[in-house]
């Protein structure tokens, strides 16, 4: 897998999403879920704000000085016994990988959640140089033996339901229980153990590097980053160049941020800070370490006005409050990267070519934009990227009849027109109390800050007009 | 040997696309504008701090007991009875000793198979780890906020212990409670600053393992541990 994960049209892929009914429930269920676990965090804490403002300037300094923070990484690993191979391009980091795995006649690598070994499409480059890989995090297990894509960056598995789980258990693993979830996760324990024991080597993505001292943070509630960084004797650590801080002080407002922002947690179950290689006398953990530093396009978005896409931290928070996510999901995006985030990523990272729909997947509400931990202006790069492609790239005629022909389009095909109006209201849904919005996102803020909102009417105007020519008699049918 | 490639190219790229040549001097940190963390729960005592620690317990889904040196012994054999422990793997620590903790564990030699971790044992550490009930070693830092204990692992006290158990016990002791990450970090950046070595490993560890990947629904239990139980100990 790469960062494009199908290669049907974001047309269809959208009304797949939106035929997909379990999936939409499950995305607007977790999204209220996920956004109050939010809300009470970020309430609970007190000023919010200057925990937001000082992720923002931590994010923005350390991106300026990148080149150094790097170099301090690179040197302190090396320190502490690891090898670090800086990789430019996704290909040079798989051959990298691959030559450890031939060194070593892997037969087995367990894998750690790691988004971008999903991006540099790790797993394929290890399974052509003969390697059993495993994915070990529970929701990206059981993609994996459905061979299935992620569709959210922190519950990759969010648009299945138990039974289906329960299902691919069976076919693939000959389960027999329930589908409770809990004995689903039994099983997956059980199974993953043994996979976790004979492993050769352990591969894991990074949340945070630390610079000053070469650590490389974990930050998770299964336990799958632990075992992946205790049992086997290699270890390799895939890093997106931007995933570093300066000092430790700096780690504890990032991780801070980022568990409340992503699953509304305190703290997550396990914060992990494997520095190097074990030392003299240690009997668990790896006695070879190598750190994979990737760019694969990150350093085109430096010096631009989109170098404040690189400051994410990936919690998703935009993700849970997108309107558009709610009814799409996150395979329509078409990218690993879905939601927001993805739509100003993906087209930064793949070209405008390959991902062209994606900076108008999104009505601009501006909802992302307020929730960002690290204060990304989500929405507003959105516009950027529509402006630049219709300005400098000169994208296709089939863009600009987007761009400047869109309301027409929208409003004279029948379906697309009433499927807009009719999901304007279970798009503000989550805002709407007694049928007014008081506390509106986006735009509508600064509305609702002075004055109530209507919410958008239960039925819609086309539909109410074709119930009443229904109960009414007739008369101007001929006119 | 270790080995750093292809640096130098990658490097100056990134200094080229942020427009300056690339940076050979030290960078100082700014003086950040703000420092929200330092006001959250200040000036509270080490009593007041249990008591918020024994609070996120529930949320963490942990057992919560406090004791004192005296009665350490007593609670430890009352928490491995729940556990009906029949192995447990044990951190080498000094405060075993300190805390009064040998004479009950040569008195449980006949019903529970104890084994502590040392070096001598190689990989065997790792092997007994994963087939004992229980596991147990002290937290350096805890932290009030989020009921975190703070492992740092050497080689008395391996990576297993704390994860592979199917139930794990933290000994507290109550001078090493803080407020919150904050206090433990700037521990660890303090160190870093004075040249000492940071632990091959360093866990932040709150509660059992968990997942919310099937449904949303919370599982408590998936790789790590499924039961945990903190022993607050006072230690004044």
């Amino acid at each position: 897998m790469t960062l494009k994960i199908s290669d049907l049209s974001y047309e269809e892929r959208v009304q797949e999403g939106i035929e997909n009914d379990f999936m939409r429930q499950a995305v607007a269920s977790a999204q209220g879920r996920f956004r109050s676990g939010r809300e009470t965090r970020a309430e609970e804490i007190g000023n919010w704000e200057d925990w937001r403002a000082l992720g923002e300037e931590i994010r923005r300094h350390t991106l300026n000085n990148l080149d150094y923070y790097l170099e301090q990484l690179s040197d302190e690993v090396s320190k502490r016994g690891g090898h670090v191979f800086f990789a430019e391009k996704a290909e040079d980091a798989n051959a990298y990988i691959q030559d450890i795995v031939k060194k070593k006649k892997a037969k087995k690598v367990v894998k750690s959640k790691s988004m971008v070994t999903e991006e540099i499409g790790l797993n394929q480059a290890l399974e052509e140089v003969g390697a059993d890989v495993v994915e070990s995090d529970l929701g990206e297990w059981i993609l994996q033996l459905d061979d299935d894509p992620p569709s959210h960056i922190v519950t990759p598995a969010l648009h299945k339901n138990k039974e289906q789980i329960r299902e691919t258990f069976a076919k693939k693993r000959g389960y027999t229980k329930s589908e409770k979830p809990e004995e689903l996760a039994l099983f997956a324990r059980e199974q993953l153990r043994e996979e976790f024991l004979s492993c050769d080597i352990g591969i894991t993505g990074c949340n945070f590097a630390v610079a000053e001292s070469g650590a490389i943070t974990f930050v998770t509630n299964e336990g799958n980053a632990r075992m992946v960084t205790t049992i086997p004797d290699t270890q390799i650590t895939v890093m997106g160049m931007e995933r570093i801080v300066p000092t430790w002080e700096e780690l504890d407002i990032l991780v801070s941020l980022l568990t409340r922002a992503a699953v509304g947690q305190k703290i997550t179950s396990y914060v992990t800070a494997i520095t190097g290689t074990r030392l003299a006398g240690e009997t668990d953990g790896p006695e070879e370490f190598h750190l994979v530093i990737v760019d694969n396009g990150r350093s085109k978005i430096l010096g631009t006005e989109f170098q404040s896409t690189l400051h994410c931290i990936r919690c998703a928070a935009c993700i849970n409050v997108c309107p558009v996510y709610r009814h799409i999901g996150g395979h329509a995006y078409n990218s690993i990267y879905p939601g927001p985030i993805g739509a100003v990523l993906s087209p930064l990272l793949d070209g405008y070519e390959s991902h062209q729909e994606l900076p108008y997947a999104s009505t601009l509400c501006g909802a992302c934009t307020e929730v960002c931990p690290v204060k990304i202006p989500l929405h507003e790069l959105l516009i950027l990227h529509r402006k630049k492609m219709v300005e400098e790239e000169k994208m296709s005629p089939k863009l600009e009849q987007l761009a400047m022909k869109g309301y027409a389009k929208w409003a004279s095909n029948a379906a697309a027109y009433k499927m807009g109006a009719a999901l304007a209201r279970p798009a503000l849904k989550p805002w709407i109390r007694q049928e007014t919005i008081k506390k509106g996102p986006g735009p509508l803020k600064e509305w609702t800050v002075n004055r109530d909102f209507p919410a958008p009417a239960k039925e819609t105007f086309r539909a109410w007009f074709k119930k009443r020519n229904k109960e009414a008699p007739h008369h101007d049918e001929d006119l | 040997m270790t080995k750093i490639y292809n640096r130098d190219a990658f490097l100056e790229n990134i200094a080229r696309h942020l427009g300056r040549k690339r940076q050979t001097k030290k960078v100082e940190r700014p003086n950040w504008h703000v420092s929200p963390q330092h006001s959250v729960l200040r000036g509270l005592s080490q009593d007041e701090l249990v008591d918020i620690l024994e609070k996120q317990c529930q949320e963490i889904h942990t057992a919560f007991k406090r004791t004192n040196i005296e009665n350490l012994p007593k609670t430890l054999h009352d928490v491995l009875s729940t556990y009906k422990t029949k192995s447990m793997v044990v951190a080498n620590d000094s405060r075993l000793k300190r805390f009064g903790l040998i004479p009950l564990f040569n008195s449980l030699k006949d019903e529970i198979n104890i084994h502590l971790w040392e070096e001598a044992n190689g990989k065997k550490n790792q092997l007994i780890a994963e087939q004992a009930d229980v596991g147990i070693s002290f937290s350096e830092i805890t932290l009030a906020e989020s009921g975190t204990v703070t492992l740092f692992i050497n080689k008395n006290h391996g990576r297993s212990i704390s994860l592979m158990p199917k139930s794990y016990i933290a000994l507290i002791p109550k001078s090493t409670l803080v407020p919150r990450l904050t206090q433990a970090t700037e521990r660890i950046h303090n160190q870093v600053k004075n040249g000492e070595q940071v632990p091959s490993c360093i866990s932040f560890v709150t509660g059992p393992s968990n997942s919310a990947d099937i449904e949303m629904n919370l599982i408590v239990g998936v790789h790590g541990p499924m039961h945990a139980t903190y022993i607050v100990i006072e230690d004044a």
